[in-house]
């Protein structure tokens, strides 16, 4: 049984629907990752089920109990923010020991709750210094600790590493899975940044415009999404889309992509007229001589990214294409423009229907 | 930042300033320790030998002008002008600091309207409402009582309080008080322990100002009471005598009546620049 339960639920300010028929359920101790690009409605969904706001329809169920109509207080939820949200006027401790005091917990126990879980973030050396003493990454690691504290059984993270810097949310986002499994609970976290959702979620929720347009994996995401937009949102550089045209003739399984005329693999898919074509830049290999079935294209920029090195390149009738390729597996010496040979490797290619996007 | 140092023409500029605005409050202090003689000895004379007959006529309350002694309450006056403004100040914190949080928390119907219509209260020329005012209070016994005049007060002080610590919890984040009851604290919690706080130096600042406000009121004692309660504004007037104007007198009692305004702006100073300071939310 899930653990939250989210049904139908629908939010608008004035006449614009932020959210829009929102349902989704989060197992017990899964940590699900609601991703989508800046207002999408992430934060709202956080709020709503936070209790900051009120659903215009739709319930909200945790652990049994229907919270939609509760007070923020009588949720039991944990929620680390993206500002943080400490309280200024109190030291790092009593930001921390605030969920215990609000239950009244015996001094000693509240002192060694406080304790451990500082221990477990390593911010027990700061307890007694105000927020505005603390770095970035000690203030978003004692909102974490505020929000475990007490042991809540959903914690609702909302893209707590947004405002630290990259140094800090790399250490955090290989940190937290390790901190929540230690907490044993259920985890919603919001995200903008494709590859924190992907390391840290068990399943990820694409959001796009209140809708949830897919939930999965994050293999399931990468490999099969739902439609371009979503194919778009995961990678970087992001997916190829380019148009194809049908190829006339019997040859049947053949496609023209920016001008050029690509036999389809065997087993992809079938329809390729009024379709975009998907391809990620790693799927494309760059090479110098000719090749049959290879795109002649002009490599116009390299930039390193990572441990890959990110081409753009030029068709012969100005698509513009990303591809990628391992460090150092280009010919050095060359930075400058220079016809090569595209491979597109159809095989890893998605169809998407030109106008809904949909895949096929 | 160029550092503190600071250019001479900078520093000379605003010692001019400074001089500006200081030197009538030290002329005043110099004639409140000169008698009339000397004050009005012309060419004005900078070296005098002082004396504290002034200040003791005022607490004594009794005055020697040029003709007979005459009795001025000035101390009452100064006790009236302490209630007054204390009390005021009081009243209008415990009513428009909740008025306050709720104009800035929560979208009501008509919640601007009623939140223009108390600032409005300070556009009206007081002299409009104080003579039907006077009307109603002699019929419904107000008239020449504390309790009256410090209604009327509110008409300065509220909306003051009002808007300025409204402004002050518009800043909190909402984020930090949603955090607070998450953590399983009520509402009302929330209100004492998180809004308030946060909103102390806003809240400081407000105060000062409407207690100077109400402090330096003249028209609405003059009118709604009698000498028994009127405070060192309307006293004051006791020194313009029909055997001529005691300036020591009137000096000296401008000294005594500035005092409490001025060790109130030293203390709540603290909370200003401690406003200022609090590192906030984010960075």
């Amino acid at each position: 049984m899930p653990f939250l339960t989210v049904d139908r639920l629908a939010k608008a300010y004035k006449k614009h629907e932020v959210i829009r028929d929102l349902s989704f359920a989060v197992e017990p101790l899964e940590t699900l990752v609601v991703f989508g690009p800046s207002g999408a409605g992430k934060t709202v969904l956080l709020r709503l089920i936070a209790g900051m706001i009120h659903p215009d329809r739709g319930t909200i169920t945790a652990g049994g109990r229907d919270i939609t109509d509760l007070n923020p207080e009588q949720r039991h939820l944990g929620m680390a923010f993206q500002n943080f949200a400490l309280y200024p006027h109190m030291t790092a401790y009593e930001n921390i020991a605030s969920p215990l005091r609000a239950k009244q917990t015996a001094a000693a126990e509240l002192d060694a709750r406080v304790h451990e879980v500082a221990t477990l973030l390593r911010i027990d050396h700061v307890l007694s210094h105000l927020p505005r003493a603390l770095s970035n990454g000690q203030k978003q690691r004692t909102a974490l600790a505020r929000s475990l504290v007490s042991r809540p059984p959903l914690i609702l993270l909302d893209d707590p590493l947004r405002n630290v810097d990259a140094k800090v949310r790399y250490e955090m986002r290989l940190e937290l899975p390790r901190v929540l499994r230690a907490r044993e609970t259920t985890v919603l976290y919001v995200t903008q940044d494709y590859k924190e959702a992907m390391a840290l979620g068990d399943r990820i929720a694409v959001l796009i415009d209140g809708v949830l347009e897919q939930i999965g994996t994050p293999r399931d995401i990468y490999q099969t999404p739902a439609n371009s937009r979503i194919a778009r949102l995961f990678g970087d550089p992001p997916i190829n889309l380019l148009a194809v045209q049908p190829v006339g003739g019997s040859q049947g399984a053949q496609i023209r992509v920016a001008s050029t005329d690509l036999r389809i693999p065997p087993g992809q898919a079938r329809r390729a007229d009024g379709c975009v074509l998907g391809l990620r830049p790693e799927d494309i290999a760059i090479g110098f001589e000719p090749q049959p079935g290879a795109m002649e294209v002009e490599i116009d920029a390299v930039t390193p990214l990572n441990d890959r090195e990110v081409m753009l390149l030029r068709a012969r009738d100005g698509t513009e294409i990303f591809a990628s390729a391992p460090q150092g597996s280009l010919e050095t010496g060359q930075r400058g423009r220079r016809d090569a040979w595209a491979m597109l490797d159809l095989a890893q290619a998605h169809f998407f229907e030109t106008g809904s996007g949909a895949r096929v | 930042m160029k550092g503190i140092s600071i250019s001479p023409l900078r520093g000379a500029l605003m010692l001019i300033v400074a001089l500006f605005f200081l030197f009538p409050l030290f002329w005043i202090v110099l004639m409140s320790f000169e008698t009339n003689t000397d004050i009005l000895r012309s060419p004005p004379q900078l070296f005098f030998s002082p004396t504290l007959h002034n200040y003791a006529a005022l607490i004594s309350g009794k005055l020697g002008g040029g003709g007979g002694t005459m009795t001025v309450n000035y101390m009452q006056n100064l006790l009236n002008s302490v209630i007054l403004s204390v009390c005021s100040v009081v009243v209008s914190l415990i009513l428009a600091v909740p008025a306050a949080y709720a104009f800035a928390r929560f979208k009501f119907r008509g919640g601007e309207d009623i939140a223009f219509t108390l600032l409005s209260f300070r556009f009206a020329p007081p002299l409009l409402v104080l003579l039907p005012l006077l009307n109603y209070f002699q019929v419904i016994g107000l008239y020449n009582t504390y309790f009256g005049l410090i209604w009327v007060y509110q008409l300065i002080t509220l909306p003051l309080v009002l808007w300025i610590v409204r402004g002050y919890f518009e800043d909190v984040s909402e984020d930090i008080e949603l955090a607070y009851r998450l953590d399983g604290h009520s509402w009302l919690s929330t209100f004492f322990k998180i809004a308030i706080p946060l909103a102390r130096p806003g809240i400081a600042a407000a105060a000062l100002l409407a207690f100077i406000y109400a402090w330096n009121n003249f028209i609405f004692a003059l009118i709604l009471g009698s000498s028994a309660i009127q405070p060192v504004t309307v006293g004051a007037l006791a020194f313009i005598t029909s055997s001529g104007i005691e300036y020591g007198q009137i000096a000296a009692a401008l000294v005594l009546s500035v005092i409490p305004t001025l060790v109130l702006a030293i203390f709540t100073q603290r909370y200003l620049v401690e406003g200022l300071s609090l590192g906030a939310i984010k960075g």
